[in-house]
């Protein structure tokens, strides 16, 4: 039993993997409206012509 | 053969697995606290001279509002031996063991230095720095010294909330100003008779839990006291921006109707004392506290907005 046990490693319960879903979504979410708010924030800072500045 | 030895008498190693929901970590943000710093925030950032793209003002309050949420996570990471004692905050993510101490701390940190920097870059980093002095404030001074070695904790530790509308302030306009000032003195003078009003019918939570707020060191007299005192010296604080011509005559009355009604509440703890109707008139008190700073920070708002409807700005 024990060696199956160190074969399989942690095992996680259905509701510690439900919870560990559901933080992953919330992390993606948040880094999506990160993305979009840097996005958004970018373009009110710098305007339209961003891309067309010297370099 | 003794490595194999060595492996066999190996104590298995302790593996925590996180039980954290999502609603647990918006949980050690505090959003209650949240939400006051979010409005008196609006208010510094609105009523302050000079002009900030709403996208950008969305996003410094969003970063204060974080920076805000991050204090809240690391107290509740450095507290959570004291709050596993007090039946208010027991139920709190870390001492219920649905939030690893570390999980928080990395959290908070995380959420510390992501506010700042982005607000800096977004907004100025004058109003970054303050920031990041609100969050040091609330965590270091505050809640890793002050809290548990004086009964003048809250009245310091006060500055950490008072700071918000000064950063909002600071974020549109670049500077901080006299009347930033004031918006930060209303909310330091405010704290004592709103958290001595809490501490009234929960001073055995506190004593349990070691912390020396007033009632448990000075006595519940003592502590109606002082609430009475620092009502008298908020009143006339809550008009000092109209008394310096900072605001209109809606903010004067709405201050003064106000600060008399926290004077005229204090005054009856005062007079009831130890009373059953005492607890009930100090919750009363608390209660009435939170809609002041809300009644007195919305009437600020709507007299600029008058005022700049006024002016033809709007």
């Amino acid at each position: 039993m024990d060696d199956k046990d160190n074969e399989n490693g942690i095992v996680l319960t259905e509701e510690q993997k439900r919870r560990r879903r559901a933080r992953s979504i919330a992390i993606a979410l948040a880094l999506g409206a990160l993305v979009l708010l840097f996005y958004v924030v970018t373009i009110v800072k710098l305007g339209p012509g961003v891309l067309q500045r010297p370099l | 053969m003794t490595d194999v030895a060595a492996d066999e008498n190996r104590q298995p190693a302790v593996f925590a697995i996180s039980e954290a929901a999502v609603g647990d970590y918006v949980a050690l943000m505090k959003p209650r606290v949240m939400s006051l710093v979010v409005f008196t925030a609006l208010v510094g950032l609105m009523v302050a001279p000079g002009h900030l793209h709403p996208v950008l003002g969305f996003a410094a309050l969003l970063c204060i509002s974080i920076g805000a949420g991050a204090a809240g996570a690391l107290n509740m990471w450095f507290d959570a031996d004291v709050d596993a004692v007090m039946s208010r905050t027991a139920r709190r993510p870390i001492p219920a063991g649905r939030v690893m101490p570390q999980e928080a701390l990395a959290f908070g940190m995380t959420l510390a230095f992501g506010s700042v920097a982005v607000l800096g870059l977004v907004a100025n980093w004058l109003a970054a720095a303050l920031l990041a002095f609100t969050i040091f404030f609330y965590v270091a001074i505050y809640t890793m010294r002050l809290k548990r070695t004086t009964p003048q904790n809250i009245v310091i530790g006060g500055a950490a909330g008072a700071f918000p509308p000064m950063i909002g302030w600071a974020a549109a306009s670049g500077t901080v100003g006299l009347e930033s000032v004031l918006l930060f003195l209303i909310i330091f003078f405010w704290t004592p008779p709103h958290f001595w009003a809490l501490s009234l019918w929960r001073a055995e939570d506190y004593a349990r839990a070691g912390i020396p707020m007033l009632p448990v060191v000075a006595g519940y007299s003592e502590t109606r006291r002082q609430i009475l005192l620092y009502s008298m010296v908020l009143a006339p604080v809550g008009a000092l921006p109209w008394l310096l011509g900072y605001s209109g005559p809606l903010y004067g009355a709405t201050a003064i109707l106000a600060g008399a009604a926290m004077v005229w509440l204090s005054i009856r703890i005062k007079i009831l004392g130890d009373a059953d109707e005492g607890d009930r008139a100090a919750k009363r008190l608390f209660g009435v506290s939170i809609l002041y700073l809300f009644v007195l920070f919305t009437a600020l708002l709507i007299d600029d907005r008058l005022g700049a409807l006024g002016r033809g700005l709007l």
